[in-house]
């Protein structure tokens, strides 16, 4: 029970920085929404149901070209289809008894950021580490979007620009001592950055979305280093980390 | 408007509700298959990688801030510095940067 209770909290501490990056990013969503005749409380929904950058910004462009509800199916499908994988690769975290409950409401929760924060934890994944991330990420993004819609620009341009790379820098705790740690790791992340980089630079991929440019990378990337360099078990070593955790 | 927007927030949360549960609900145990397994272990990296890098360059006004955001936040990773600590570190300095050429521009 303590160990549920510490986990929440460290959750809730890992989200603050989430909460504060999705608030200036919500907010300039709003905008957005707003363009396409959303109110507040729409916003607000749509962002606490869906909570996805890309995802939500297609949404409210399919809701302002007023096209079909199947459209939008495929839309989103297309957009965040990389939740897919990253539901996978968090399937592999939990421990094996994790009830159906928590596998329901952790899959529900997951964003980039957040899947991030789970993958950065050694051992087998608490749920109410996501939950306590949730409690006060979920908010930030869906308060963002709604006050964005009723305030349009308050934030200074500066502060939104310099808030913009918070979760970047997020992704950087994580990936970069990862890549310390196992030299191979680190050659997955620059054989990422490069072919990143490549599709980013190259004109033929501009019409496919964000994420389905992440999910195509990720599925090449990470499907030639696993042929290349099979990982060895190490689910004991696993197993002792995750009880050092949270106590 | 012939379309209602809580109809379209309905369908679009569903399928992103979907698409995120099905694969933690149905996959219950850790996979036995070696090439899964390590595909799996890689892909939040390939994945974290991906979405940093350029995308952290564009996301500032002033793309030199992005650049010096990341090999800052790399840096202080490798010292060891926690996840807010380098989120803190890569804002101060995009928003330093960007005072810096709004000052000289």
């Amino acid at each position: 029970m303590n160990r549920n209770k510490n986990a929440f909290i460290n959750g809730i501490r890992d989200g603050i920085p989430i909460a504060l990056g999705y608030f200036a990013v919500a907010f300039s969503l709003g905008i957005v929404a707003k363009k396409a005749g959303l109110g507040p409380f729409q916003g607000f929904l749509s962002s606490m149901l869906n909570h996805a950058s890309a995802g939500e910004y297609a949404e409210f462009t399919v809701i302002m070209a007023d096209a079909p509800y199947i459209e939008m199916a495929f839309v989103i499908l297309v957009t965040n289809i990389r939740y897919l994988l990253m539901s996978c690769a968090l399937s592999q975290k939990f421990d094996p008894d994790t009830s159906i409950i928590h596998r329901l409401l952790v899959g529900f929760g997951i964003t980039d950021e957040i899947f991030g924060i789970s993958i950065g934890r050694t051992g087998t994944l608490n749920p109410y580490y996501n939950y306590g991330a949730m409690a006060i990420a979920l908010p930030g993004w869906s308060f963002g979007t709604a006050i964005g819609i009723i305030a349009g620009n308050i934030l200074p341009v500066s502060v939104v620009s310099a808030l913009s790379v918070a979760l970047y820098g997020m992704f950087i705790a994580i990936i970069i001592p990862a890549s310390r740690a196992d030299k191979i790791v680190g050659a997955v992340v620059i054989a990422s950055f490069l072919a990143s980089l490549t599709v980013s630079e190259i004109a033929l991929f501009d019409s496919m979305s964000d994420s389905m440019k992440i999910s195509l990378l990720t599925v090449l990337i990470a499907g030639a280093f696993a042929i290349l360099f099979p990982v060895k078990d190490n689910e004991e070593d696993l197993k002792k980390e995750a009880s050092e955790h949270d106590t | 408007m012939t379309h209602n927007i809580y109809l379209y927030i309905l369908v679009a949360a569903s399928v992103s509700c979907l698409i995120r549960v099905f694969p933690l609900t149905l996959i219950r145990g850790k996979i036995k298959n070696q090439f899964i397994r390590s595909f799996l272990y890689y892909v939040p990296y390939v994945t974290l990688a991906v979405m940093t890098f350029p995308a952290i360059i564009d996301a500032p006004q002033v793309p030199l801030a992005g650049i010096l955001a990341l090999v800052t936040g790399i840096i202080a990773a490798w010292k060891g510095i926690n996840m807010i600590g380098i989120a803190a570190l890569c804002c101060g300095v995009v928003f330093i940067c960007e005072a810096a050429a709004g000052f000289f521009i």
